[in-house]
């Protein structure tokens, strides 16, 4: 307060201020304040350093080294996967692509102008490119063009002199080369979606990179994890502008497993030419350890679509198909298994002793139960008929009154043991188990209890009962060898062949099993058998098997009191579904076959068939001798059009009144 | 000492007359400047440490020369400087060349001079001649603070013009500091000082009202001043860099030429304003409290030297030069560390340019004059 009243200024003549000398230094005290002040703001400095520097130093030290230090993925060269044989079913192939740097390009639409004297570049995507080179940074490349044909590609090689800041590459895309072969099994690899990355809770994230591809359906999505290995890394060195000033380390990352499955591209394409024309699910397996040899859903479609991005055009094609080609009938389409699940029905009452082999049951027709009626495929009946007899010639009745004897949670767990009704670790995603119904099931999903009549069309694999084409080929393998064995799809990862157990004894009483095996050879060789027509005349390779139609709608007591409409009157999608399972040799089983054909009539005509030739072409390879048919000449195929059948299902045809 | 005894001062005892300490500092303080220069160019003379060093040595000859001249005839020229200034001013409006939006300086072929640079020293020069001239009396009569006011306005407005901030207020705050060393009364800093918040309150409060005194472009300013962070890539971009960049050097700097954020363009004017924050980078915390402190003890011996001359001219002319060199390191200091708005103001002595670095070396030849002939 001294200082400041001292400075005031005062009107009137003072006498001159203390401290001041007459010739002395009037502004040392001034002079020394302002110091002072100046001081204090140089503490106020380093402080305000010492606060940056040394308090915060850490953080500011990481941010440094996030501005400066660029994490670039490399991604990984995917696993690729080949058939048994080891031919290629889905591999990495050079995608020769082209980008376009500006900073070296000069003129851009010059550069542009050359670039399509060369390559096709349409408008658009030359519209396209000109933009994203004015929007990015002059060194960033752009994508001018991929997937180039080799001859464009070298051409542009060979011009590039005259082409400044054009830049050819090669990178890898996915490439099946049979596709549609074995669309449905391989499944195919696209870009990553929103929802894929948001599903994830630590996303891998090479999923982030450009253009990188996943696993979308069948194994490549089932064994994503093992195919698309792990991610190198770069570490680079970027300036303010993002350039890259120079590589700090680089980690190779490492490349996807490949894998060898269990699957003869043969085989396949011979069964795809067989169905060409039809909607249809067929599994071939090796009874001995599982092995699916071949694994077709008709019609297919070409996965190669999906990998460059599908058009709107070709998907909506697929999507209208009424063939349904995207679906996979062979994992996941569950029919009803019609007559093919007699089999478990007469295993379990042997099992159970409600019947003799030699027993005899009366068809006359139909059966009564309660007021409703229930119908035996023919009309007038089969007569008496045991066991073996009644698989043969397929007698509905007969196994109505099996049914009736065990109840449906006696036969139930037969079907189960074979494999039906729960799904199988197959690396396909789509996979479905197919459905067994029981009491307990019934409660529990409809709150209504099980009713007689529900076990009778159980036991004709009508109702409830669901299965897939793989799990009829498992049925019919684990029947065919007598032990539980596991359908198997990989054969090889990373070139390390995986060996597969030793399949279980399913434990059933043998002469049981010989007696439906019996019946199962008089189906296709018996004199009355449903499918005599596609029986295998060698003697070393005589074929046992089971017809199977399945009804696809109700009849009504109007449609039955005036004839039963046959198939070909109605429209393809009533139709019923045509089935055949079938092994062979009969002495010494090799292969089982499922045949389903949706809507294709009966399963004699339209399924024993094309079993009977894949059958042929698994045990003799591509040369089939004429003795394998039984007149001595191979037969004209079919039209491969589902036209209208020549005949009416001869198969078991279960029918709810 | 009588005049006469002064004039009788010969060359050679006005050469140790001479203020060795300050030359000493000067020099050191520019040998930061040279090796910071050479290490932005990525550890090359070229472009700038080679010419920075011609300048620094044509300078020191200058100041030299300067030093060597009688204070009183600096005194007799300081209202004819003040007027050349002033007039090169007004002419930069009309034949200035621009930079950054900015009419900043007049090409004189090899010279390219910003007359605001030259303004620094003249208002000095113009205030220490008033005050040594006015009877000690009327210091604070409030007639006789008009002229001053005067003298220090008419450039303040001229250079708001430019537009540059950062000069006009360092030139309205050198004045200032002559007036307060000359012993203007406190009420008038004091009202000052009280006017001065009363507007950036009103400035602040206006915002969004009727009367919104700023427009909105030079709000968003000073809300990016006030967070930095909330606008990294914009504004703020350079202020957080240069945050990064002198918090990553530590205590003991990432070494000499390893700065990564200077090296790899993370950091703006990194030659010129923002030299500072390389330097910190580099040398770390030791380095940059190093050249404050070179920095404080020129400010510390300027005063020193102010406060051993009797001659009122010469010693308000050192007070107010100091003070002068004091806010150019004080403002790019606080500037670069995020302590007020960017502003642009260089490092003295060591970020690159000419005009600077010829100014304030005539600065200092001033000072050493004044210490020369001291009374």
């Amino acid at each position: 307060m001294r200082l400041f009243r001292r400075a005031k200024p005062r009107p009137d003549p003072r006498p001159r201020r203390e401290g001041e000398a007459p010739e002395g230094r009037p502004m040392t005290r001034r002079a020394l304040v302002l110091l002072g002040v100046q001081l204090g703001v140089g503490a106020a400095l380093a402080l305000r350093l010492r606060q940056l520097q040394i308090v915060e130093a850490e953080r500011y030290r990481l941010l440094a080294e996030e501005n400066r230090i660029n994490l670039r993925l490399i991604p990984p060269e995917r696993g690729e996967i080949f058939d048994r044989a080891g031919k290629p079913l889905a591999v990495n192939r050079q995608n020769y692509r082209v980008v376009v740097v500006r900073e070296q390009a000069g003129d851009i639409d010059e550069m542009l102008d050359r670039l399509g004297l060369i390559i096709d570049l349409p408008e658009r995507q030359r519209s396209r490119v000109s933009r994203e080179m004015r929007q990015k940074a002059a060194f960033v490349p752009v994508l001018a063009a991929e997937h180039l044909e080799w001859g464009e590609f070298a051409a542009l090689n060979a011009n590039l002199p005259a082409l400044p800041g054009v830049q050819p590459e090669v990178g890898l895309s996915r490439h099946y080369p049979d596709g549609k072969l074995t669309a449905h099994s391989i499944g195919y690899v696209g870009r990553v979606s929103e929802r894929e990355l948001e599903d994830q809770e630590t996303p891998d994230p090479v999923l982030q990179v450009p253009d990188f591809q996943i696993g979308k359906t069948g194994i490549e999505r089932a064994l994503e994890g093992e195919l698309r290995g792990k991610a190198g890394a770069l570490r680079i060195e970027v300036n303010a502008m993002g350039r890259v000033i120079r590589e700090i380390d680089r980690d190779g990352g490492t490349p996807g497993r490949d894998f060898h499955l269990t699957l003869d591209l043969g085989l396949q394409a011979a069964l795809s030419e067989r169905l060409e024309g039809e909607s249809a699910g067929v599994v071939v397996m090796d009874v001995t350890n599982g092995d699916l040899l071949a694994a077709v859903s008709n019609p297919s479609y070409d996965p190669n679509l999906f990998v460059r991005g599908i058009s709107t055009k070709d998907w909506n094609r697929l999507l209208n198909d009424k063939y349904r080609p995207l679906a996979n009938k062979w994992a996941s389409g569950m029919y009803p298994p019609g007559s093919t699940f007699k089999m478990m029905v007469a295993l379990a009452a042997r099992e159970a002793g409600v019947a003799s082999p030699s027993e005899t049951v009366y068809c006359p027709g139909h059966m009564e139960l309660g007021n409703r009626r229930f119908h035996c495929w023919r009309r007038g009946g089969h007569g008496r008929m045991h066991m073996r007899q009644a698989l043969e010639q397929s007698c509905d009745v007969y196994y109505y009154e099996m049914a009736k004897r065990l109840g449906i949670d006696r036969f139930a767990p037969m079907a189960r043991r074979f494999g039906l009704g729960s799904g199988f670790e197959l690396p396909i995603p789509a996979l479905k188990g197919g459905l067994i119904p029981d009491r307990e099931w019934r409660k529990r999903t409809y709150d209504e209890s099980w009713q007689t009549g529900d076990s009778l069309n159980a036991a004709i694999g009508q109702g409830f009962v669901l299965a897939t084409p793989l799990q009829l080929a498992v049925m019919t393998a684990r029947l065919a060898s007598g032990r539980a064995v596991v359908p198997r799809l990989i054969r090889a990862e990373g070139g390390i062949p995986l060996t597969a157990p030793e399949p279980e004894p399913l434990g059933l009483d043998p002469e049981a099993l010989a007696l439906v095996r019996g019946g199962m050879f008089d189906v296709v060789n018996g004199s009355r058998g449903t499918a005599r027509r596609s029986r295998i005349a060698d003697e070393a390779a005589l074929m046992a098997g089971k017809t199977g139609t399945s009804q696809v709608r109700n009849i009504s007591p109007a449609e039955r009191a005036a004839g039963i409409t046959r198939n070909e009157d109605l429209p393809w999608e009533r139709r019923d579904h045509a089935l055949f399972v079938c092994y062979a040799p009969y002495e010494e089983p090799k292969y089982a076959v499922s045949v389903v054909v949706e809507h294709g009539g009966g399963g004699s005509t339209a399924a024993a068939p094309i079993a009977r030739d894949v059958m042929l072409r698994a045990l003799y390879g591509e040369e089939i001798p004429l003795r394998a048919y039984p007149d001595g000449q191979r037969p004209e195929r079919p039209p491969p059009t589902p036209a209208p059948r020549p005949e009416p299902a001869a198969g078991g045809s279960g029918i709810r009144t | 000492m009588t005049a006469a005894a002064r004039e009788r001062i010969g060359l050679w005892r006005k050469l140790l007359r001479l203020n060795w300490p300050l030359m000493l500092l000067i020099a050191a303080i520019a040998c930061f400047g040279f090796l910071m220069l050479y290490s932005v160019a990525g550890g090359s003379m070229q472009p700038w440490a080679a010419r920075q060093m011609t300048r620094f040595g044509a300078g020191l000859v200058l100041m030299l020369i300067v030093g060597m001249i009688d204070i009183r005839v600096f005194r007799a020229l300081s209202p004819l400087v003040y007027l050349g200034a002033l007039g090169l001013l007004v002419a930069v409006e009309f034949i200035g060349q621009t930079a950054q939006g900015a009419q900043r300086w007049i090409d004189l072929g090899p010279l390219q001079l910003q007359p605001s640079e030259l303004m620094k020293i003249a208002l000095v020069m113009a205030l220490a001649h008033y005050y040594a001239w006015l009877d000690r009396e009327r210091v604070s009569h409030p007639l006789w603070m008009l002229p001053p006011v005067a003298i220090i306005a008419v450039p303040v407005l001229l250079v708001l013009q430019q537009p540059d901030l950062g000069t006009a207020g360092m030139l309205a705050l050198g004045g200032a500091m002559v007036m307060f060393l000359a012993g203007v009364s406190w009420w008038y800093f004091a009202t000052a000082l009280a006017g001065l918040v009363a507007t950036v309150y009103s400035v602040l409060v206006s915002r969004g009202t009727d009367w919104q005194i700023l427009k909105d472009y030079q709000y968003r300013r000073i809300d990016t001043f006030l967070d930095p962070a909330n606008d990294p890539l914009g504004a703020g971009y350079h202020i957080t860099q240069s945050k990064i960049a002198m918090g990553s050097g530590g205590l003991e700097g990432r070494g000499f030429m390893q700065g990564t954020q200077s090296r790899l363009n993370f950091l703006p004017e990194k030659h010129t304003d923002f030299i500072f924050t390389t330097l910190a980078e580099e040398f770390g915390f030791l380095g940059s409290v190093s050249l404050l402190a070179l920095y404080v003890l020129v400010v510390a011996f300027g005063f020193a030297s102010m406060l051993q001359n009797r001659d009122r001219y010469g010693a308000l002319l050192t007070g107010g030069l100091t003070a002068t060199f004091f806010l150019f390191f004080a403002i790019n200091m606080a500037m670069v560390t995020g302590l007020i708005p960017v502003v642009g103001v260089p490092l003295p002595l060591v970020s690159y340019g000419g005009s600077a670095m010829l100014v304030l070396l005539l600065a200092f030849g001033l000072i050493q004059s004044a210490h020369v002939h001291r009374r």
